[in-house]
This record gives C-alpha cells, sequence and structure tokens, in this order.
C-alpha cells in the first residue's frame, strides 16, 4: 500500500516537504522559463532579418531585469502581506526574499517558499516578454530595460496580488468579497494584461516606419516562428499544469486541457486560413496553437475536456479573424500580441462563464447549471485588470519615451536596429570583407596602420585556404 | 570568347549541370538570383495578410567558352531549362576580349579549353 493511501483522512502539515509536489515544481518552473527563450525564436521569427537580435534580446534582457526586480521587490510587492487595501503586498516584510530561503508551505502546502517565488518569477519573466512584440523593432534596448523594471513593479505585481496574492480579488478583498472570479494560470495577469499593455505601448511608442506601405515587414524566418511555438507549448504545461502547485489530479486535468485546447486551437486558425485565404498556413499553426495557450490558461483547472476543446477551437477562429484588426485600425502592434493575447486571454476568461464545472470553487458556467453567476465576476475582472494595465502601461511608457527617448532614430530604424543597438547582425549573407581589429573595440576609430595589417592578415588567410585544394592535401 | 549567361529555374540548375557535362564543358559558375519577367510574381500569405513578391528566386549560370562551342552549349542548357511555360528564364552571350588561369597564367583559349 502507498504511503499516500495510508495517509487518506489525516491532516497533513503544510509545513512539512512534500517531496512529490517540490519535485515537480521545481520542473515546472524551469518549464516556464524555457517558455521566454521559445517566445524569443517566436518573435524572432516574425520580424525582419534586420531585427531578429533586437526582439530577440528583448526577451533575453527581461529575464535579466526581471528576476532581479523580482528577488529585491518585485515578490513582495505580488505576494506579500496586504498592503495599501490590498493594492500591493509589503515588499518590506521579507526584504531581498530574507527569512524565506528555508520555510515551507507559506504559499502551498508542503512547498518550499522558494520554489513558489522561483515559479512566480518565471511567470512576471514572461509576462513582460510578451509585451516586446507589440513594439518590435523599434525600441531602444535601455530604456526597454528600464521600463521591464518599471513594469514589473507598478502594474505585474499588483495585478498578480490582486488575483493571486490575496489582494482586491482575494476572499477578503474589496472585490473579492464581493464576486469570486477564476483565472488559473494568469489569463488576467498575464495575458490580458500583456496584450493590452503591448496595444498602449504600441500607441506611445508610433508606427513603424513602412507599416502597411512596405511589402517587406513580413516574418523573416518561419521555422523560427515553429520552434518557438513548440518550446512555448512544451513549457506551458509547466504554467498551467504547474499552477496547480502540487501534483495531483487537476494538475493532471491542467495538463491534458492544455494539449487539448491548443490542438483544437491550431485545428480552428487553420480552418479559418483554408475558408479565408485558401491556404493553411505554417504561421498559422504556430499561431493558433499560441491562441490555444493563452484561452486555455485562465480555465484549464476549471474546465472538462470537451470544453477545453470547443475554449480552443473557438480561439483560434477568433484570433485568426482578430490579426487583421491592427490594419484597420491602423495600430501598429508589431507581432499581433493584441490579437493573440489580448483576444486569447480575454475569452478565455470570459469562456469560464460558460464553461467552468461546477466544484468548491464555483457553481459552474452557464452550460454547466450555473447561470451567469460565473460569467459577470470574469468580466468585471477583466474591466479592472484591463484598465489598470492600461493606464499605467501608457503612464510608464509616455514618462519614459518623453525622457529618455524610447524609440530609436529614423535612420537606425532604416538601417536595422540590430547593428544600431547591438552592433550585431544575425545572419552573414555576403562574404563583403572589411578590417577587424583584435582586443580594440568601443567604438573608437582604428588606428591607420590596423587596416592595413588587418589586410594583409586576411590575405595570409586567403591563401592558407588556398594552399590544400593546390595540393590536393585534406586536414 | 564568349561569356554565355543563363537565367533559370533554380530546381533546373542540376539538368542544366549534367547537360554541359554531357556537352564536354569542364566548368560553370552558380549564383542565386531573384527577378521576374512575363510571368511576374506570386502572392504570400501571412496572418491573413496578402504580401505580392515581383521577384521569383532564380539561377544564375554563367560559362565561359570558345567561340565554336557557343551553339552547342546554349542548346544543350536550353534543353535542360526548359519546361515550356512561363519562367523558364532567358540565355545570352557577350564577347570577352580576354581571359587568365589565374593558376597557371594562360591566356586567352587556352585558358578556358
Amino acid at each position: 500500500m502507498k504511503i499516500s493511501q495510508l495517509n487518506v483522512g489525516m491532516a497533513v502539515d503544510p509545513a512539512v516537504l512534500d517531496p512529490g509536489a517540490t519535485a515537480w515544481m521545481l520542473a515546472a518552473s524551469a518549464l516556464v522559463l524555457l517558455m521566454t527563450p521559445g517566445l524569443a525564436f517566436f518573435y524572432g521569427g516574425l520580424v525582419r532579418m534586420k531585427s531578429v537580435l533586437n526582439i530577440m534580446m528583448m526577451s533575453f534582457g527581461a529575464m535579466g531585469v526581471v528576476a532581479v526586480v523580482w528577488a529585491l521587490w518585485g515578490y513582495g510587492l505580488a505576494f506579500g502581506p496586504d498592503t495599501m487595501g490590498g493594492l500591493v503586498g509589503d515588499p518590506l516584510a521579507n526584504p531581498g526574499l530574507s527569512g524565506l530561503t528555508s520555510t515551507i508551505g507559506g504559499k502551498a502546502p508542503g512547498l518550499p517558499d522558494m520554489v513558489f517565488i522561483g515559479f512566480q518569477a518565471t511567470f512576471a519573466i514572461i509576462t513582460v516578454a510578451l509585451i516586446s512584440g507589440a513594439v518590435a523593432e523599434r525600441v531602444r534596448f535601455g530604456p526597454w530595460l528600464l521600463f521591464a523594471a518599471l513594469w514589473v513593479t507598478l502594474v505585474y505585481a499588483p495585478i498578480a496580488h490582486w488575483v493571486w496574492g490575496g489582494g482586491l480579488f482575494g476572499a477578503t478583498g474589496i472585490v473579492g468579497s464581493q464576486i469570486s472570479a477564476l483565472d488559473f494560470a494568469g489569463g488576467t495577469v498575464v495575458h490580458m494584461n500583456a496584450g493590452i499593455a503591448g496595444l498602449m505601448l504600441a500607441v506611445v511608442l508610433g508606427k513603424r516606419l513602412g507599416f502597411m506601405k512596405d511589402p517587406n515587414i513580413r516574418p523573416h524566418n518561419l521555422p523560427f516562428v515553429m520552434l518557438g511555438a513548440g518550446l512555448l507549448w512544451f513549457g506551458w504545461f509547466g504554467f498551467n499544469a504547474g499552477s496547480e502547485l502540487a501534483a495531483d489530479a487537476t494538475a493532471g486535468l491542467a495538463w491534458t486541457n492544455t494539449l487539448l485546447a491548443t490542438s483544437a486551437a491550431l485545428l480552428g486558425w487553420l480552418l479559418v486560413e483554408r475558408l479565408r485565404d485558401g491556404h493553411a498556413t505554417s504561421l498559422g499553426a504556430a499561431s493558433g496553437a499560441v491562441a490555444g495557450l493563452v484561452a486555455v490558461t485562465p480555465a484549464c483547472g476549471f474546465v472538462d475536456p470537451v470544453g477545453a476543446i470547443v475554449i480552443g477551437a473557438v480561439a483560434g477562429a477568433v484570433c485568426a479573424l482578430a490579426v487583421g484588426l491592427k490594419f484597420r485600425l491602423g495600430l501598429d502592434d508589431s507581432l499581433d500580441v493584441v490579437a493573440v493575447h489580448f483576444v486569447g486571454g480575454l475569452w478565455g476568461t470570459l469562456s469560464l462563464g460558460f464553461f467552468a464545472v461546477p466544484s468548491a470553487k464555483t457553481e459552474g458556467g452557464l452550460f454547466y447549471g450555473g447561470g451567469l453567476t460565473q460569467f459577470w465576476p470574469q468580466i468585471l475582472t477583466a474591466l479592472i485588470v484591463t484598465a489598470w494595465s492600461a493606464i499605467m502601461t501608457t503612464l510608464i511608457g509616455y514618462t519614459i519615451h518623453k525622457t529618455m527617448g524610447m524609440r530609436v532614430s529614423e535612420a537606425n530604424e532604416r538601417s536595422g536596429i540590430d547593428v544600431t543597438e547591438h552592433a550585431e547582425t544575425a545572419y552573414e549573407l555576403l562574404m563583403v570583407g572589411g578590417t577587424f581589429h583584435p582586443g580594440e573595440h568601443h567604438g573608437k576609430p582604428a588606428p591607420a596602420g590596423a587596416a592595413a595589417a588587418a589586410a594583409e592578415g586576411g590575405a595570409d588567410k586567403a591563401a592558407a585556404v588556398a594552399e590544400p585544394d593546390r595540393s590536393g592535401a585534406r586536414r | 570568347m564568349k561569356l554565355i549567361t543563363a537565367i533559370i529555374r533554380p530546381e533546373k540548375v542540376e539538368l542544366v549541370r549534367a547537360a554541359l557535362e554531357g556537352f564536354g564543358v569542364s566548368g560553370m559558375t552558380v549564383s542565386q538570383a531573384s527577378g521576374y519577367g512575363q510571368q511576374r510574381g506570386h502572392v504570400e500569405v501571412y496572418r491573413g495578410t496578402e504580401y505580392n513578391s515581383d521577384l521569383l528566386p532564380k539561377a544564375r549560370v554563367e560559362v565561359l567558352v570558345n567561340e565554336e562551342a557557343m551553339d552547342g552549349v546554349m542548346a544543350a542548357i536550353e534543353a535542360g531549362a526548359s519546361t515550356g511555360r512561363f519562367g523558364d528564364g532567358k540565355i545570352w552571350t557577350i564577347s570577352v576580349s580576354d581571359a587568365v588561369r589565374v593558376r597557371t597564367g594562360e591566356r586567352g583559349r587556352s585558358a578556358i579549353d
């Protein structure tokens, strides 16, 4: 007989380590962290060849900044004890995570607090990285890092506190004591939040040069997009199933629903494309999968498998139709963050009003005997999160843009943000030669003799390459 | 001496190479090119938005030959590259005043033979 069977009916001390849950959550956290490099590939393939490194660096930059901010004050703001009437948590309760390094069960039974903190850090990281897709190809890297730090502090952490940290939407919060909205893994906190933030930042920064005119503004590497979507899907199992914070049946339900909704969304997007455009595209398959992942995120632990399939299929179709909105509205959300994350997240959040299965937390959605009782909380939560994110993101973005300047110069945008912001290019297309100066950089002009020496070195190298051809020797 | 340049379908490069080898031509230069002729370009669709691409991928084949081989080489390229449809490409020649084989320093006809 298993030990777990012996424990049935017995009270379990939440401060006693649960090795199974801990092992699963360590793995889940790593999976969620992998989503951000995956997103870098997804976004990287969608931009032009001259911008791929910059957009990938926006994701990697988020990994750097947000993790550090999270440890220093972000986690306290999101999950510390209520302060300011539940608006945020108290970052001074455990400054720099002090006092939490060896505690167990503070946030989930049997789970070390550091595991929970790390898991939540990966959520904050990818939420910031998601925003970058809306403003791709035109943001200066330094101001982006500052935006990441301010945004996770002033937008992400408060919303995470409301939804998950026991703040406004908690059982005793101002909103939560009146209504009970559901969000299993972050449809509001992560996806609607990032989606609307991306839209507002895109408005603040303006359109890319050539938007709606230049036919070359299109994806440069669809295999990157497919690779990124695959990595996102893989990591999302940690995101959704990990949000149960335990290795149990609900985690299994969330895992399977994540599979089903994503598969259905992929098909939904492809069906729209086939009917509307005549072709089912690889970009459509990748985009549909992401739309399904987004939509099932708030719902994955609260719906049954059939509900997940319907949620996914609708998400794929609706998001496929929503991508055209940016052209109609003239808003340059570069990589359709709004269409995929805001629309997908909104649909997923609202879908619980229809598809939630009755449980201890809900009477169920409209199709499961609960009437409209779950529907209104979902709408109200979505509205509050959207409003806060939109207003605060606009303030942060506008302040940085008007003080430091957040957008690259027109000349730099034309010549390519990779080379002007990072002094790198992604691909060597033409071996055009040039010179190089070992050990010298920092933008200093090379001494006069260096060019001649390098040219001489280049000639030597060419001779060395030619030599084996002449002799027929193999190395 | 003549430089024969052919703009052909990329998928026909191997057939053209085989045809040229059959004719006894021992060297050729192939490079990627893009362009359009009577057939114009094609349409691509990304997330529901159509992009018309005028420039199609092409291959440029260049062969340096002595004058008496010119007609035969052009016929070999034509035979290898033809499908009978729009987009098969063009072949043209220009006169070359001199050539040097870099390895040996030979000039003129002997640099090509």
